[in-house]
């Protein structure tokens, strides 16, 4: 399952590229293999995992996230400490190196899903965008697994 | 008067010197061992904690003495790692197919103010059918954090809730509560298996010898 959006590429995108050419960093962001795990309810916290991935020449800052499905989704890093105590802040701002990708993946960055607005149910999706420090967005398709998920082949 | 404190002082020092070799054939080789604080888990059998599990029934240290045993500590709220981990032993379980049968493996919540027994049952339901969720009151999860020589911080987070930071290893005995080893939370999974299976097999080396 890959499930990519390439911001660049879309040519109903085209009128707002041209609008848009000085944000050229954040336009040649790709985001890939996406997935997030079912939730029970909504009084606890969901996550979502991906790669982000900057194709451009320039670096770009992911600032933040916004979903429809959360009243707060944001950035967080898992740390596990020699002791193999794990805990979990927000990430605050990312630069990614042109051509580098990073991966939101199970233990290090998450998209925590704090305040969902409904159920996270296996099998639907969520639309989620990624926003940068240029203006610029992107929006992908985050298929939901089940609770027991532990990759987007899962 | 000089000499006799002179003499006091050595009986003191002697008494104390005994006393000393005393703790140490206790701890080492007395009734008193094995409860080495060198940041090991304590043996299951020597463990002094009393929970519930998602079933309802009450559970303690020596339930799991019998059988080896897989443990670990995590709150349902987590949405990383505590998944991931579940995730991961209901990967290894099926991998034992058969052989997960013999093993305990559980689930203990370091967040018993959201995490009741209803809450366990739910959770752990929609991961491998050998894992058990244990809670109680908060006094007794501190106790058996403390066994395990793990720990656990209720941490708030901005939008007014809170989190908690616990260590997530999941954590190795034996059939007989003797602790064998750790896997931790970024092990690199071929690692995980042969260690469980080392974990299984203690048993078969007591009964050997
Ligand atoms: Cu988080």
């Amino acid at each position: 399952m890959k499930y990519t959006i390439h911001a660049t590429c879309s040519v109903l995108m085209l009128p707002f590229m041209l609008a848009t050419s000085a944000m050229a960093g954040s336009a040649d962001v790709v985001v890939e293999n996406a997935w997030a795990r079912a939730s029970i309810g909504t009084s606890r916290p969901g996550a979502a995992y991906m790669e982000v991935h900057n194709a451009g020449d320039e670096p770009v800052m992911l600032t933040g996230l916004l979903t429809d499905l959360a009243m707060r989704p944001e950035v967080h890093r898992t740390a596990t400490d020699e002791q193999g105590v794990s805990s979990m802040s927000p990430a605050g701002d990312i630069v990614i190196a042109p051509g580098e990708t990073i991966a939101l993946e199970p233990g290090g960055l998450h998209a925590m899903l704090m305040q969902l607005q409904r159920p996270m149910e296996e099998g639907e999706s969520f639309s989620m965008t990624l926003t940068f420090s240029d203006g610029g967005e992107t929006t992908v398709e985050v298929p939901i697994l089940g609770i027991a998920a532990r990759g987007p082949e899962d | 008067m000089q000499s006799r404190s002179v003499l006091g002082y050595g009986a003191a020092a002697l008494g104390a010197l005994a006393l000393t070799l005393f703790v140490g054939w206790w701890q080492v080789d007395g009734p008193g061992a094995p409860v080495p604080d060198d940041g090991r888990p304590l043996p299951l059998t020597v463990m002094e904690f009393e929970l519930t599990d998602h079933e309802g029934r009450s559970v303690e240290p020596d339930t799991l003495v019998g059988s080896p045993s897989m443990v670990f500590f995590g709150f349902t709220y987590c949405p990383d790692v505590c998944p991931t981990t579940l995730a991961d032993i209901s990967g290894w379980l099926d991998a034992l197919e058969g052989d997960a049968e013999q093993l305990n493996v559980v689930f203990i919540t370091v967040d018993p103010e959201r995490d009741n027994v209803d809450a366990m049952a739910e959770y752990v339901g929609y991961f491998h059918p050998a894992i058990r969720g244990w809670t109680g009151p908060e006094q007794q999860i501190a106790l058996a954090v403390e066994g395990f020589r793990a720990t656990y911080e209720k941490v708030p987070t901005e939008s007014g809730d809170y989190t908690m930071n616990h260590t997530a290893s999941v954590f190795l005995f034996d059939a007989q509560g003797r602790f064998v080893t750790t896997i931790d939370y970024h092990e690199p999974r071929e690692f995980a298996l042969p260690k469980i299976r080392r974990a299984m097999n203690e048993k078969d080396a007591e009964g050997a010898t």
